[in-house]
């Protein structure tokens, strides 16, 4: 078996018009700034973003957005200083948005990677963010019925990875690249390094049953 | 008597009065804005552990100049270092931890409390603007003992501790403890009870500039 991709362009190729695509990082670390590139590159359009931001200044999803390639975004976060690609199209009534509560975005994202109909979740229950949504008391607490979320297409951001895609991952780079990789039908993982050798089994954070592709690039941001 | 005549603590001085009330071996979360400053005031002598949303548990102190991994960050978006027995996790364990009741303390800045203890801190009346919620309602619904640290009035003088909030709400009946710069309240079942007073104002005083009552 080799996942090994020789360049990010072949990497995202797949990638269609309209297809949801999840994108690792929290601000800008674990964000796969070379994936993100190539895509923007490859053209694809109409895409639903799912991701913890919405970008900021020129780099990340922000191109993606500043080029009018994302219908939708889905994050719980879309307003980090200098996000202003996201406010433009935002403002424009170019770009829809679908906020969540962090915790559900990881939860939601983790049902749909191991195959649950969903979970209940006291979060945001009562609030605005439950609107319109299914609840349930248990045991005197008020619940929210979550669906989950799964994505066409994930690109993530790793430290190591292996031909086998076992990946593991730098400090908090980690963030929601993990759950990414489970949730999406063909995940693609760029890595700072891709070792010749198998990862250390004890070491992987990912195994590579999750990822269909690992592509070096070794820009560490 | 309005709030520029009275005696306030200054964002540091808050910080330090959060931090006094923080015991040792807590787990702590830490909002973004003036809540990360509460770390850096804690006595001497106690270990805290604090726990940032985006998968680190014992966040260290900012990294010297030169030094910064830009892949060690918190949720403020800061470069942190990692303390000794610090742990790195992905995002579904992460707020594990917090919805799941692990962590025992969370500080967090508001912009209304209501004395029944509901929260709003994420979203005002302004629809023209994208709202963000980020971590908060996970944070409030899970962790046991949630702080607020914020300044007792609006820039205009109007009132953010309230009968019942007017934004839209981060959680029901959440909020245990609010500090800001005039007075600490509890919540508690009868509404704001009073802790102390920043020195030098009178409950008079303070209780003309909130909206809720506070009961002495």
């Amino acid at each position: 078996m080799d996942k090994s991709v020789d360049d990010l362009a072949r990497a995202v190729a797949p990638v269609t018009d309209g297809a949801s695509v999840m994108i690792g990082g929290f601000g800008s670390s674990g964000i796969p700034f070379g994936l993100i590139d190539a895509l923007l590159e490859q053209g694809a359009t109409g895409l639903t973003v799912i991701s913890n931001n919405a970008g900021a200044g020129e780099t990340g999803i922000a191109k993606l957005l500043k080029a009018g390639r994302v219908a939708k975004v889905i994050c719980s976060y879309p307003r980090t200083p200098g996000s202003i690609w996201f406010e433009q199209r935002f403002e424009a009534g170019e770009v829809e948005l679908e906020v969540v509560p962090q915790g559900t975005l990881a939860e939601r994202i983790r049902a749909a990677g191991a195959g649950l109909g969903g979970f209940l979740t006291p979060t945001a229950y009562g609030t605005k963010l439950a609107e319109g949504k299914e609840t349930r008391v248990i045991d005197g607490r008020g619940y929210v019925l979550e669906a989950p979320l799964p994505a066409d297409f994930a690109l993530i951001r790793a430290d190591r990875g292996d031909k086998w895609g076992n990946l593991n991952f730098h400090a908090t780079a980690r963030n929601f690249n993990p759950v990414m990789a489970m949730a999406a039908k063909h995940a693609v993982a760029e890595v700072r390094e891709l070792s010749d050798a198998p990862l250390d089994p004890e070491s992987v954070v990912t195994p590579g049953i999750f990822v269909k592709g690992v592509v070096e690039y070794g820009v560490r941001p | 008597m309005n709030v520029m005549t009275m005696n306030a603590l200054d964002d540091a001085q808050l910080a330090a009065r959060v931090a006094q009330d923080i015991p040792d071996g807590s787990y702590v979360n830490l909002g973004i804005g003036k809540p990360t400053h509460v770390s850096g005031h804690v006595p001497e002598g106690r270990e805290v552990i604090y726990h940032s949303e985006n998968g680190i548990l014992g966040v260290g102190p900012t990294p010297a100049s030169g030094t910064e991994d830009p892949e060690l960050i918190d949720a403020s978006k800061r470069y942190v270092t990692a303390a000794p027995g610090a742990a790195f996790f992905e995002h579904s364990d992460s707020f594990a931890m917090m919805r799941g009741g692990h962590i025992d303390i969370a500080v967090l800045g508001a912009y209304q409390v209501a004395e029944n203890g509901d929260l709003a801190n994420w979203a005002t009346l302004d629809e023209t603007y994208p709202p963000a919620v980020g971590g908060a309602m996970d944070l409030v619904v899970g962790v046991p003992k949630i702080f607020v640290m914020m300044r007792h009035v609006n820039r205009d003088g109007s009132p953010k501790l309230l009968k019942r909030c007017t934004y839209p709400l981060t959680g029901l009946g959440v909020v245990s403890r609010v500090y800001t710069d005039l007075a600490v309240l509890d919540v508690t079942p009868e509404g704001f009870r009073l802790v102390e007073l920043t020195p030098g104002n009178s409950l008079d005083a303070v209780q003309a500039v909130t909206e809720a009552r506070i009961l002495a």
